[in-house]
């Protein structure tokens, strides 16, 4: 569901500012520091950063390779390690046996559990590579817009707080009233209309 | 400015209005669709409308879907007083046709087809790809922008009590 797709989703943001001048060094150098990194060799479970567009799988933002005619495409990549809940409870009871021979004991205590647990998820992160979801971008930093090609709510939330994080710059998602109050060409009084607006029906006996 | 999340629950209605507004209107009066939105030739229902009727404390979903589908029972909702929350629609411009989703409480649009462009043949053709896709998207955002706004500047104005709202009660109780 990317630029490129045949079929898209589109979440219109306002960007509120301007990059540092000079724009495209400032970006290249906020990309570069938010990149994803690689987890499949290590303990964490999840990780979200920016990715190029032309290569998603591999964070490169050399060259031109975010700025096409005077808009920056990049992507959001999120991956996350999905453990299988089955898979978890039985490494768990293979764990808690072991411990409980070791010990001679009968019971083990909650936090002894949660250490075998937490244990257990390390372990089989370390085994499982992560799985990428990719999001696209196209941003306007002259007209101070941005398309994100996704309506998940979970990924709008992570990009508005990355871009935060990496551009110092916020974003304003476009819903009815942002557009009405922000986007549209709406004369004084009319925006006084606006802030006193309520639903009408039309149903007849509304 | 209103909270986000405040004016997001607060004005959802905002986006249905304008989605009911907008099946009217294409069925009404398209022409005067077609002389206030620039580049706008024709503009009709898709393959699909959502509509949520939320009287008497009980939320009932009704979706149409199919291009062959009929309205009538789109319009029987409306008589019993649900609302569009999602509406697809078919337009041209200048001889090319997009087809998009428009979601009403958000005005996220989805499943947006673009016209077609050529086959991707060399990696250095990705620049020149994207610029048009770009392109091709902005005329579609653009097409959702001037039919938001016109209908904005009708909800806003005394027009909208005095002829439109009798007008849309008379093409859905017709």
């Amino acid at each position: 569901m990317g630029i490129l797709s045949s079929s898209s989703s589109i979440t219109r943001y306002l960007v509120k500012g301007k990059p540092d001048i000079p724009a495209y060094e400032f970006v290249e150098k906020a990309l570069k520091a938010n990149s994803i990194p690689e987890i499949d060799e290590s303990v964490s479970g999840k990780v979200i950063g920016w990715t190029s567009f032309e290569t998603p799988y591999r964070a490169d933002f050399s060259g031109s390779s975010f700025s096409y005619g005077s808009f920056f495409v990049f992507s959001l990549r999120m991956d996350k390690k999905v453990l299988s809940p089955k898979i978890v409870q039985k490494y768990i009871a293979i764990e808690t046996e072991k411990r409980l021979k070791s010990t001679g004991r009968e019971f083990l205590s909650a936090d002894e559990k949660k250490m075998i647990k937490d244990h257990v998820v390390n372990l089989l992160n370390l085994r499982i590579p992560a799985t990428p979801n990719i999001y696209d971008l196209i941003w306007d930093h002259d007209k101070e817009t941005l398309w994100f090609f996704t309506t998940l709510k979970s990924a709008n939330e992570e990009l508005e707080t990355l871009f935060f994080k990496s551009f110092k710059l916020s974003l304003i998602r476009l819903f009815p009233y942002t557009m009405a109050d922000l986007a549209s060409d709406l004369s004084g009084s009319h925006k006084d209309e606006l802030a006193r607006l309520s639903p009408i029906s039309f149903y007849n006996n509304g | 400015m209103l909270d986000v999340s405040v004016s997001y629950n607060r004005y959802k209605f905002l986006g249905q209005e304008f989605l009911t507004w907008l099946w009217f209107m294409v069925e009404k009066d398209p022409q005067q669709l077609s002389e206030t939105v620039p580049k706008l030739e024709t503009l009709q229902i898709g393959n699909r409308i959502k509509l949520e009727n939320s009287r008497n404390r009980m939320m009932e979903t009704i979706t149409i879907k199919g291009d062959e589908a009929g309205l009538e029972e789109g319009i029987l909702a409306l008589q019993k007083g649900a609302v569009v929350t999602e509406l697809n629609l078919v337009c041209n411009i200048n001889n090319y046709t997009w087809q998009f989703t428009i979601k009403g409480e958000s005005l996220h649009i989805a499943n947006l087809k673009t016209p077609a462009t050529g086959p991707l043949e060399e990696k250095t053709d990705v620049e020149g790809k994207i610029l048009e896709k770009t392109y091709l998207y902005g005329e579609a955002i653009q097409l959702i922008d001037n039919l938001f706004e016109n209908f904005l500047k009708t909800r806003l104005s005394s027009d909208w009590k005095q002829s439109v709202i009798p007008r849309i009660r008379g093409w859905i109780y017709a």
